[in-house]
């Protein structure tokens, strides 16, 4: 029996055409699907619509018809407890911080690429493959685990990517990163997986229609929280830059720095957030070049396809998911801290978010910023 | 690859008997048991003699045996048909213990939101509850007393006898979900004192969807179904002939599941001496002849199912919720075990068509999986490069 690859599989197409080619190849597979959250948990935020979001039955319904079309078995598996720790938990305080979490960028560390790798080796699989739209690449000098951007930008995923470490990289294979979503469309066409028309899903998983106050309320109701329904203690002011008071808000983790919309006060010019503090539970806005930054600094740096940086270097510095990398120089802090110093500023820099660094085609590193 | 089968405890085969009278049934009895003319009569004869066969396997009257559609359904028409008639005339408290099946446990929660009062008995370590307790629970309103047979995850047997002594001395019903152990062990409901008594099919070599509660004479049951006075008033709907003539037939087999013990007593020793940190949970002596619950502390008994059964062994962990996935046991947590150590547990159920080659080759695969899962705990705990606030 060859090595046993465990195909992590969302019932999506992406990950179902990774399951196909690899079958296709003569590969011994197995699929495991992650049950991460219970969509019936929070019942006040239940839309009925449940397709699309993680773990609902309808991806499990799926993942199962794709594996008995393949012919692997196929397993579910429940991580509830490490996702709430590992991703939930962390995301509900950052929010509170007063910053902007990426709850992608914790899963893809803690859970898809850490339990989940311990998972699959207890299974008995050495190797795990996911659909993701990146590249794992080896520098045959240092023999050092790089990893690349997709060769179809369009769909990139290396900005959620950059926590991974070598150890990691070393177990994985991205059989997309080579491919276009059009490719793969085809492919999964060609297969014949009864998901090939489906639809792809872009939002937090376990927050519905992207409402993450509302899960953020019905989370900490849950848990007894004072912080929660936007009670007395997270109401606060809203302030124009400029030290005018515009009004008043129910809880500064409603907002996010760069929003425009839902901000409830009248203005003759488009006014933006441009900071939330939550010890003062202050919202600040202003006009849009009020969002502009030239610096930022990011902190528990990962390096992936560089070793660290000694000195100054030139990269790409991206800043959110959609952002196109803008040209930049890292100064190397203590505390293994970066310093991004961009050629141009740039707009809405968010605490929480992610700063990854690009050299070419090449993803340096990583790290969230301050 | 060839895999083997070792969870009966969530369901058995059917057994080749048993799938000759089923299929036969299906093929010549197609009339409605309830119609006049000569293919109801038919039909009506088949259903009858397969109630006798059942009254006969459990000691009871055929007109004491309701056909129902399995456990799950036996178990809420005897907890709703008794407390539901009861709430409709005053107040209704039920005693069941916290290691009940779902299908007891979330009755009794629904019941709960009709306005019963329900007591949860705790277990002792050993898994068992305790006669003393259900006698010191009872109220001048309880109505009924469901305590299990046996459990489906560890096999520990209840006294139930003794507990069936409780209710009679009380002058309160006693239900007893037998789904583990009817059709399987010798057991007669007088023995138990019980007065209702769940039997599921697809547990002892029938198929899935047949099942049955007995209901003794004089008991006023709530019907949970309404429709057309089939089963005498007491569970609507046409009747599941084949399903019946099957469970009839598996029933009058007379399979006796404690030749399974020397398999199942070879697998644990096989497995204790060789496995260090390994318990068993629940008693060791009240016990079904064919389960072995064990705990492999330090592994995820998740894991260990998927791993075996990567290797051709089936065999079972916790319950599966809606998706497929695991949670942890209620039995195990209600035994006092903290929720790592139910999680490392794996369930081993054991039927008459398992062999001796296969104990052993199980045993080998429990033993390789086991230290090949610790090795994997030690060597990834505290691979965390990234950190986060």
């Amino acid at each position: 029996m060859p090595e046993l690859i465990a195909v992590a599989m969302s019932g999506g197409v992406d990950s179902s055409t990774v399951a196909a080619l690899l079958k296709r190849e003569g590969r011994n597979v197995a699929g495991l699907t992650m049950q991460l959250w219970n969509q019936r948990r929070l019942p006040e935020l239940a839309t009925g619509e449940t397709t699309g979001r993680c773990c609902s039955l309808d991806d499990v319904y799926d993942a199962r018809r794709v594996a008995e079309h393949i012919g692997m078995p196929y397993y579910v598996v429940n991580l509830e407890r490490h996702f709430e720790e590992s991703v939930i938990q962390p995301f509900v305080s950052e929010y509170l911080a007063g910053r902007t979490p990426i709850p992608c960028t914790l899963c893809n560390t803690f859970i898809k690429f850490d339990r989940f790798l311990t998972l699959a080796d207890s299974v008995g699989a050495g190797t795990i493959a996911t659909g993701h739209y990146a590249r794992v690449t080896r520098d045959p000098d240092t023999g050092r685990w790089q990893m690349r951007t997709a060769v179809d930008f369009s769909k990139d995923q290396t900005y959620f990517l950059w926590g991974l470490t070598q150890a990691q990289l070393a177990r994985t294979l991205f059989p997309l990163g080579e491919l276009t979503k059009t490719e793969v469309r085809a492919l999964a066409e060609d297969f014949n997986l009864p998901v090939a028309k489906k639809a792809e899903s872009y939002e937090i998983c376990f927050v519905p229609n992207g409402d993450y106050a509302g899960f953020m309320d019905a989370y900490l109701r849950e848990q007894g929280s004072e912080q929660g329904g936007g009670r007395a203690g997270t109401a606060g002011e809203i302030r124009h830059e400029d030290g005018r008071t515009l009004g008043r808000h129910a809880g500064a983790h409603r907002f996010t720095v760069g929003q425009r919309k839902g901000l409830g006060v009248a203005a003759p010019e488009p006014l933006y957030v441009i900071a939330t503090d939550p010890k003062t539970q202050t919202v600040t806005v202003g006009p849009n070049d009020a969002l502009l930054r030239a610096t930022l600094i990011a902190r528990d740096i990962n390096w992936l396809s560089w070793e660290g940086l000694a000195a100054p270097a030139r990269a790409h510095v991206r800043i959110r998911n959609r952002h196109v990398p803008a040209p930049a120089t890292l100064y190397p802090l203590a505390g293994g801290r970066v310093e991004v110093r961009f050629d141009e500023p740039q707009r809405a820099i968010t605490p929480g978010q992610g700063a990854v660094f690009y050299s070419s085609d090449l993803v340096a590193g990583g790290g969230w910023i301050v | 690859m060839q895999h083997v089968y070792f969870d009966h405890n969530a369901t058995a085969p059917v057994a080749p008997e048993v799938l000759r009278s089923f299929t036969g049934a299906v093929a010549e009895v197609y009339g409605n048991a309830s119609s006049i003319h000569h293919f109801g009569q038919s039909a009506r004869q088949r259903l009858e003699a397969a109630r006798r066969q059942v009254a006969a396997r459990i000691g009871c009257a055929a007109q004491e045996i309701v056909f129902t559609s399995g456990g799950t359904e036996s178990d809420n028409l005897a907890i709703f048909g008794v407390a539901r008639r009861r709430l409709a005339s005053g107040s209704c408290h039920v005693i069941t213990s916290a290691i009940e099946h779902p299908a007891v446990l979330n009755a009794c929660a629904r019941l709960e939101r009709e306005g019963a009062a329900v007591t949860y008995l705790p277990v002792g370590a050993d898994g068992m509850v305790s006669p003393d307790e259900v006698r010191a629970a009872v109220r001048p309103s309880t109505a009924l007393i469901t305590i299990m047979h046996a459990n489906n995850e560890t096999g520990t047997l209840q006294p139930a006898a003794e507990i069936g002594a409780v209710a009679r001395g009380a002058g309160v019903l006693f239900h007893c979900d037998a789904v583990q152990t009817a059709g399987r062990i010798p057991l007669q409901v007088a023995d138990l004192g019980a007065d209702l008594l769940s039997v599921s099919g697809h547990k002892f070599g029938a198929p899935k969807g047949i099942g049955a509660l007995y209901v003794r004479k004089g008991v006023a049951l709530d019907p949970v179904l309404y429709g057309g006075h089939h089963e005498r008033d007491r569970r609507a709907g046409t009747e599941n002939v084949p399903g019946a003539v099957a469970l009839g037939t598996a029933a009058s087999l007379g399979f006796d599941w404690s030749a399974t013990a020397p398999l199942r007593d070879r697998l644990e020793r096989g497995i204790l001496e060789r496995v260090p940190l390994a318990h068993v949970n629940g008693s060791a002596r009240h016990r079904l002849p064919n389960t072995a619950n064990i705990r492999f502390d330090g592994i995820e008994g998740e894991a260990m199912v998927i791993a075996l059964d990567l290797r051709g062994y089936a065999v079972s962990s916790g319950s599966a919720c809606s998706s497929g996935a695991v949670e942890p046991s209620h039995v195990l947590l209600a035994l006092g075990l903290r929720p790592e150590q139910a999680r490392s547990s794996v369930r081993f159920s054991l039927g008459p068509g398992n062999t001796a080659e296969q104990v052993d080759g199980l045993i080998a695969a429990v033993v390789e999986s086991v230290a090949h899962l610790r090795r994997i705990s030690t060597a990834f705990s505290g691979e965390r490069v990234v950190a986060h606030a």
